[in-house]
C-alpha cells in the first residue's frame, strides 16, 4: 500500500504531463497546437513544484479553527509547505501572459502570410 | 523519419532522468529550514490569517513587484502588436445579433461578479484569495460584458488611470516602508491589530487591493485589444 | 487512514483522464477541439491542486488557466476561420 502515496502519484502526473507536453512542442507543424502544447508543458511543471512541498496527513496553510484545534495544537506540526505555493502563483500568471503574447505573434504571423504551419515560415533561413 | 528517430532519442533521454529523479525522491515529513520560520512566526509578526499571502506580500514582496512588472511589460507589448490602423478603427464588428438570454443574465450577473472579485482580493489575509484571483475574476467580468456587446467601448482612459494609480501607489507603500518601518515593502506600516478582523496585518489588504485592481485592469486591456482585432481584415 | 486512500484513489483517476486528454490534445486534427481539450487539462489539474492542499493555487489555476486562456484561444480561432472556410 505504500505505492498509493499521494506525492508519489502527484510526481507521475506531473511528469507525464512534461513528457506529453515536450512530444507536443517538438513533432507539431501548426502553431496553434504549438502553442497548446506549450501550456500543457507549463501546467505539468506546476504540479510539479506543489507537489514537492506536500507532507504526508496535513492540511492547508491557513490558521484557522481546524488547524488551532487539529490533533496537534500546534501550527508547526499540521500545515504543508507554503513557499512552494507561493511560487507557483506567481509563475501561473507568467504562464498565461506568455501565452497571450505568443497568440498575438501568431495573428501577426497569420495575417502576413496566410498559413499555419511552421514549413512554410522560412524568410530566415540562408 | 530521422526526425521521429531525434524526437524519440530526446524524450528517451527525458525519461530516463525522470526516473532517476522519481526514485531518489523522498517525501518530507517535517517543515524545515525557512517554511519553519513563516510557520512559526507568521502570525505574530505579519498578523496574516493565511500565510501563503504573508509570504508573496510580506516576505517575498519584491518578488511580487517583479511579477507585476512582468505583467505590465506583457501588456503593452500586446497593446502596441495588436494595434489597428486609423480604417479599420471606425469599421463596426457585423455580427448576427446576440441572444436575448445573454443580454438580459449579462445585466444581472456582472456587478454580482465584480463584487465577489472585490471581495476575493479584500480578503486575501483571512481566506483563501488574493490579489491575482480578483483580478482574474473582474477580467473574466469584464469578458462576459463584451460577449454581450461586440461592439462595446471600454473606456480606455479609465483603464490607464486605473492601472497607473495601482502601480504607482504600490510603490509607494514599498517607500514608505523605508522612511516609517524596517524597509522595503515592510507590510508593519500600519499595525498588526488583531488577528483575525479585516483591518489587520498591517498593510497587506491595501497593497492587495492595489495588485487585484492592477492585474483586473491589465487582463481586461488584454481581452479588450483582441477583441477589437476581430476588426481589421 | 481511509480519508488517505481515498484521496490517492481519486489522484490516481483524475490523473489518467488528464494524460488522456492531453493526448487527444496532440493527436486530433480539428483545432477547437485541441483548444478545449488544453482547458480541460488545466481543470483536472485545479482538482488535483485542490487534493494536495492548496486552495490559493487552485483557484488561481482555474479562473486563469481554464477560463481566460482558453477565451483568448478562442478569439485567435475565430480570425482564422474566415480564411479556412
Amino acid at each position: 500500500m505504500e505505492y498509493l502515496n499521494l506525492g508519489k502519484i502527484s510526481l507521475i502526473i506531473a511528469f507525464a504531463l512534461v513528457l506529453v507536453g515536450f512530444w507536443g512542442l517538438l513533432s507539431q507543424k501548426n502553431i496553434i497546437k504549438i502553442i497548446v502544447s506549450f501550456t500543457i508543458l507549463e501546467t505539468g511543471i506546476n504540479i510539479l513544484i506543489v507537489a514537492l512541498g506536500w507532507i504526508k496527513g496535513r492540511t492547508a496553510p491557513i490558521i484557522d479553527a481546524s488547524v488551532e484545534q487539529g490533533p496537534n495544537h500546534n501550527v508547526l506540526n499540521s500545515i504543508v509547505d507554503p513557499v512552494p505555493q507561493a511560487l507557483v502563483l506567481t509563475a501561473i500568471v507568467i504562464g498565461f501572459g506568455v501565452t497571450a503574447l505568443l497568440l498575438a505573434y501568431a495573428m501577426k504571423l497569420f495575417r502576413a502570410k496566410r498559413t499555419l504551419e511552421i514549413n512554410q515560415f522560412n524568410d530566415l533561413k540562408w | 523519419m530521422i526526425k521521429n528517430f531525434l524526437i524519440a532519442l530526446v524524450l528517451a533521454s527525458f525519461v530516463y532522468m525522470f526516473y532517476h529523479l522519481y526514485e531518489s525522491y523522498e517525501p518530507q515529513t517535517e517543515l524545515s529550514g525557512i517554511a519553519a520560520h513563516y510557520a512559526e512566526n507568521g502570525a505574530k509578526e505579519v498578523g496574516a490569517a493565511n500565510l501563503v499571502t504573508a509570504v508573496v506580500v510580506a516576505y517575498r514582496g519584491f518578488d511580487t513587484m517583479g511579477e507585476v512588472t512582468i505583467l505590465f511589460l506583457t501588456a503593452s507589448i500586446i497593446g502596441f502588436f495588436l494595434k489597428l490602423s486609423k480604417i479599420d478603427e471606425e469599421k463596426v464588428i457585423i455580427h448576427h445579433g446576440t441572444s436575448e438570454l445573454l443580454i438580459t443574465a449579462s445585466q444581472i450577473l456582472i456587478p454580482i461578479i465584480f463584487l465577489f472579485g472585490a471581495y476575493v482580493f479584500m480578503n486575501g489575509h483571512l481566506t483563501p484569495g488574493g490579489g491575482f484571483q480578483g483580478g482574474a475574476i473582474i477580467a473574466s467580468g469584464v469578458a462576459l460584458s463584451i460577449m454581450a456587446n461586440p461592439n462595446r467601448e471600454i473606456n480606455h482612459h479609465a483603464i490607464l488611470w486605473i492601472e497607473s494609480i495601482s502601480g504607482i501607489s504600490f510603490v509607494i507603500i514599498g517607500v514608505l516602508g523605508i522612511v516609517l518601518a524596517g524597509g522595503f515593502l515592510d507590510v508593519r506600516l500600519f499595525g498588526v491589530g488583531e488577528f483575525g478582523d479585516l483591518f489587520s496585518a498591517g498593510a497587506i489588504p491595501i497593497i492587495y487591493s492595489f495588485i487585484g485592481l492592477k492585474v483586473g485592469a491589465e487582463i481586461s486591456n488584454i481581452l479588450n485589444k483582441y477583441q477589437k482585432s476581430q476588426k481589421e481584415l | 487512514m481511509n480519508n488517505e486512500l481515498i484521496y490517492a484513489v481519486l489522484a490516481i483517476g483524475v490523473g489518467i483522464l488528464a494524460i488522456i486528454m492531453a493526448i487527444i490534445a496532440i493527436l486530433n486534427d480539428k483545432l477547437s477541439i485541441s483548444v478545449i481539450a488544453g482547458g480541460v487539462v488545466s481543470l483536472f489539474a485545479s482538482i488535483i491542486f485542490l487534493l494536495m492542499a492548496a486552495p490559493d493555487v487552485a483557484m488561481t489555476e482555474a479562473a486563469i488557466g481554464s477560463g481566460l486562456s482558453t477565451l483568448i484561444f478562442f478569439y485567435v480561432l475565430n480570425k482564422i476561420k474566415k480564411y479556412n472556410d
